[in-house]
């Protein structure tokens, strides 16, 4: 028989309705990985197999009544610590909410729940998912599976800020897990360990219940190691949510039954500001594989030209920080989490020990430079300049979209980096999101699908950016490359 | 324009006042302007408190449609530009009554832009004409929750009711120049809010505030620094913090001092003003538009019904009153002081002329004069309010009835007035119990004046003699002779023909 936990969402599903397996096996083959690879990995703050085994013995239960079972009917998953779980230990990865349980379920999580999905535990991130390393954590760095083919040791970064997420699919500890994407969450860590990972469109999926990093920004999304297992995930965590202003008031599509990989009549767009000085010999190369095989597909490539790319990253350091500065003012020590009151302290002194203990160096770091860009004198310098930015580059896609009907970019302009590489250099941490920060500033679909090894044996990201509420044509032109790319590597069990 | 005359006098001369009013006034809303927990005044600390208003995080923010139309009809009563699109901004600062750190307001683009109301001539209070005060806008806010420093000793409690709660800040223009105008501005304001039913007005609850912006200037100079001293609670301490303050500037002025832009509290137990913060304490709110919602838009049809819905506003009616219903001034002024009179007037009004088949024109006055004249005294010797008064509309008007056709005069209408007090009976049944009808019967009354003339015929003499005041004297011995039971214009006729 088959390892369990090789099977995919879609295998998963159809496998516990089919009786090849019952739900409860699976979860247990799942925990015992989570299990074994904690230490290694770091990839979970908390596992909870009795969460699994439970949601997997109700599925078990509902086939045994004859029940039509959910979208994720007996699928056990990892939830990024990020979404609030009930009574379940929320953290952000943030000493300031350790410990905290929150009494309330988020929308998206309560989704998958519905949908029959179980919870194998909280993952790992980026502090307050501010990271693109998963080396933010209070609860300590996510190591990749993933080792350099070059015989080294070296312990490499599984991305972030959904560090937790990425390694645990790459490592097989989960099917499935969320992830939310403000500036490439998804997207990068997906592309560093060889998994699929779609951001939808800003809107698809509520907001609420998740711990706000950027407002404007933050989106969550499946991770998964096929298109479709993420078409399926994301058909039950998308929908409208009356809680959340900004939710979309749209129906959710049927994505994996329109899922093609037939390019014909599509035109597919590559960006040239895209390929920059510098950019990656590997990178490069993948980039060029990939518009190979979607023309293999029927796909007709355009060159299009998005000038403001360059800006875009700036931007985005200066939003989301303004943002981050502002939801992360809730975090006083007043009513929940973290409190620090020194002897003899009054309530500024127990905000400033409190937020001086709660809070990691990145976090500080963000809300330092969104206190600035927000402060009297230099607002319209910084803000409202970046704002005006924000609306220029969500018109270069929609210019380019005139043109074709999906965009092809690499995801990350490296392969995974050693931990502790980039830890010095904030500057050259945030370039990792170079490729990722338009689509999320302009709130379109983007996903990473993998394409392929470099050459020190590390996967590498292919990055399909759609037109607003076109997740369909992203996941198609995802497919189309998946198809191609045959991508089967996977990393070696070292753990 | 008759400007007003108030002016503080200094050693150096003459200084006027100018003043600006921001007023925080408490929607009326079922639930909070974010949130779906309850805004009743008064109930247990804490009890009134949703995942939102505590600011657990993730949670998100929904706009309660019902206050932002409380807000549009607000402004639509002051005749105000409303903006179709508006949108909530943020301003942070982080205190333990403001769970999110930053309260939801509005201050790049408000809901609603400029408009006025009208604060009537009273030449007693100083002003000297009636004068129309601008308001700039009407934006929609959080409210915060509340601390108490008094449970534990060294420790405060936050009570985290409030906290949500849907405010509108009404900015005035610094149109006014004193006290007397302020007082009447925020008058006038708390009766249209309270016609629309959009804040109760309840200033000592807390629910209607003001932050008092007062500046001096020597008459034709430029305005001078302001200070502003916040959440005054009454009319009076309006006008006292008004007035002590200019005073306290003037002071400083002319003592070669300079007035500093501060925030400063009114002491209610004194009457003065102190400082609280000065401008270089002031906190940089780090404004910015709320990422968690969308632009305010507002369609055509929300806004036809925002107006359809609004009742007739205090000037309309006054004019009404005077002009439909031939009413005084003055009266028509004192039934549309407030909604539970004018309510009350109006529902007699409409008894009254259908119990007397007449038109309500050819009543109002009647019902008027009596309500302000007889009703109102009856209620305040019993320290009584319209709302607990002892007899509804109805009863009233047939008590109206009775003296309209006749049936009773208007001086046993007063006795009867008593007993239904007492009783809670009705006027008919009273007059017929004990026997108050007036007797109108012409023979009978004959009769009597005979009887009063024979007894006094060297009053008579003196009457024919040209001492014509005495025709009082002999209608009050008929009347008495009659126990008060006369008709009055039946006697006056008689006693007029049988004088000559």
């Amino acid at each position: 028989m088959t390892d369990l936990t090789e099977l995919g969402v879609a295998q998963i599903r159809d496998g516990v309705a089919g009786g090849d397996f019952t739900a409860v096996e699976l979860a247990e083959a799942f925990n015992a990985n989570v299990a074994a690879a904690q230490e290694a990995l770091n990839a979970f703050i908390i596992a909870t197999p009795e969460k699994a085994v439970e949601a997997a013995a109700a599925t078990d239960a509902k086939r045994a009544r004859g029940e039509a079972l959910g979208k994720m009917g007996g699928v056990p998953i990892g939830m990024k610590d990020l979404f609030a779980t009930f009574d379940v230990q929320t953290t952000a990865a943030s000493h300031m909410l350790e410990g905290f349980k929150p009494q309330y379920e988020s929308t998206v999580s309560q989704k998958l729940w519905d949908a029959g999905a179980g919870m194998l535990g909280k993952l790992n991130l980026d502090q307050f998912a501010m990271g693109s390393s998963n080396e933010t954590s209070y609860f300590g760095n996510v190591i990749s599976p993933w080792k350099r083919s070059d015989g080294g040791n070296a312990a490499l970064a599984p991305g972030g800020s959904s560090g937790g997420s990425s390694a645990a699919l790459a490592a097989r500890l989960c099917p499935a897990a969320t992830g939310t994407d403000t500036g490439g969450s998804i997207r990068q860590p997906a592309a560093f360990t060889g998994t699929t990972g779609i951001k939808p469109t800003y809107g698809r999926c509520s907001r609420w219940g998740v711990v706000a990093f950027a407002s404007s920004l933050d989106q969550a999304g499946p991770m998964a190691r096929s298109v479709q297992d993420c078409a399926i995930m994301l058909e039950a965590m998308a929908g409208f949510d009356a809680k959340d202003s900004t939710s979309l008031d749209l129906p959710v599509p049927n994505w994996e039954a329109a899922l093609s990989g037939d390019m014909k009549g599509k035109k597919v767009g590559i960006p040239k500001e895209y390929r920059v000085d510098g950019l990656d010999d590997d990178v490069a190369k993948s980039w060029d594989d990939g518009i190979a095989w979607l023309k293999d597909a029927g796909a007709e490539i355009v060159e299009i030209s998005l000038p403001h790319t360059k800006y875009a990253l700036p931007t985005y350091y200066i939003i989301a920080p303004a943002e981050a500065s502002s939801n992360l003012a809730r975090y006083d020590g007043v009513r929940y989490g973290l409190r620090d009151l020194p002897d003899g302290a009054n309530l500024q002194d127990m905000y400033a020990a409190t937020r001086a203990a709660g809070f990691g160096p990145e976090v500080k770091r963000r809300i330092l430079i969104g206190t600035y860009v927000l402060s009297a004198g230099f607002y319209d310098a910084y803000y409202t300049q970046a704002q005006k930015v924000r609306a220029l580059i969500a018109q270069d896609f929609a210019q380019a979209f005139e043109q074709c009907d999906v965009i092809l970019a690499p995801t990350a302009p490296s392969a995974a980096f050693g931990l502790g590489e980039n830890v010095d250099d904030p500057l050259k941490m945030y370039l990792n999101d170079v490729f990722a920060v338009p689509a999320s500033l302009a709130g379109l679909p983007a996903m990473s699908v993998p394409a392929g090894l470099n050459r020190e044996g590390l996967p590498l990201g292919l990055q399909v950016i759609g037109k607003a509420f076109d997740e369909q044509g992203v996941l198609n032109a995802g497919l189309a490359l998946e198809q191609r790319a045959q991508f089967a590597a996977k990393p070696e069990k070292w753990w | 324009m008759t400007e007003s005359t108030y002016r503080i006098q200094g050693a150096t001369g003459d200084w006027e006042v100018v003043i600006g009013l921001e007023v925080h006034a408490q929607v009326t809303s079922n639930s909070k302007l974010f949130s779906s927990s309850a805004t009743a005044f008064g109930a247990e600390p804490n009890s009134q408190v949703s995942l939102i208003d505590a600011a657990m995080p993730g949670m998100l923010p929904v706009p309660n449609r019902e206050c932002i139309r409380q807000a549009v009809r607000t402004g639509m009563a002051i005749e105000a530009q409303i903006n179709k699109w508006s949108r909530f901004d943020r301003k942070n600062y982080f205190y333990a009554d403001l769970p999110q750190g930053y309260q939801i307001s509005q201050l790049y683009h408000p809901l609603v832009g400029e408009g006025s109301l009208t604060i009537e001539a009273d030449e007693k209070a100083g002003i000297p004409a009636d004068k129309v005060i601008g308001i700039e806008r009407i934006h929609v806010e959080q409210d915060a929750g509340k601390l108490m420093h008094d449970q534990h000793p060294t420790m405060s409690y936050v009570d985290l009711n409030r906290s949500g709660v849907a405010l509108m800040e009404i900015v005035s223009r610094p149109d006014m120049t004193s006290p007397a105008e302020a007082g009447a501005y925020v008058a006038k304001l708390r009766q249209i809010l309270r016609y629309v039913g959009s804040c109760d007005g309840n200033m000592d609850q807390g629910s209607m505030r003001c932050d008092v912006n007062v500046s001096v200037r020597k008459p034709g100079e430029p305005f001078g620094t302001r200070t502003e001293t916040k959440n005054v609670n009454s009319v009076r301490f309006v006008m006292q913090t008004i007035e002590h303050e200019a005073s306290r500037q003037v002071d400083v002025l002319e003592s070669g001092g300079k007035i500093v832009q501060e925030t400063r509290l009114f002491d209610p137990t004194t009457g003065s003003t102190r400082s609280m913060r000065s401008k270089e304490d002031a906190h940089d709110y780090r404004y910015f538009p709320d990422p968690d919602l969308l632009p305010l838009e507002l369609d055509d049809a929300f806004l036809e019904e925002c107006r359809a819905s609004l009742p007739e506003l205090p000037d309309a009616k006054r004019a009404r009153y005077v002009g439909e219903l031939g009413l005084s001034a003055y009266n028509a002024a004192v039934l549309t002081a407030d909604v539970e009179t004018f309510a009350w007037f109006e529902a007699l009004l409409a008894e009254t002329a259908s119990a007397q088949d007449k038109a309500p024109a050819d009543v109002a006055k009647q019902a008027a004069n009596w309500l302000i004249s007889e009703f109102f005294g009856a209620l305040n010797k019993l320290g009584k309010s319209l709302e607990d008064s002892p007899i509804s509309h109805e009863q009233a008007a047939e008590l109206l009835a009775l003296v309209g056709k006749g049936t009773i005069s208007g001086s046993i209408a007063k006795q009867v007035l008593e007993t239904m007090f007492e009783t809670g009976d009705n006027a008919g049944a009273i007059v017929e119990r004990e026997g108050l009808k007036q007797e109108s019967d012409t023979g009978a009354i004959e009769a009597k004046v005979d009887e009063i003339l024979a007894a006094n015929a060297d009053k008579v003499a003196q009457y024919k003699d040209g001492k014509v005041a005495l025709f009082g004297f002999f209608v009050g011995q008929t009347m008495k002779a009659m126990a008060g039971k006369g008709n009055p214009q039946v006697v006056n006729e008689i006693l007029k023909a049988k004088l000559g």
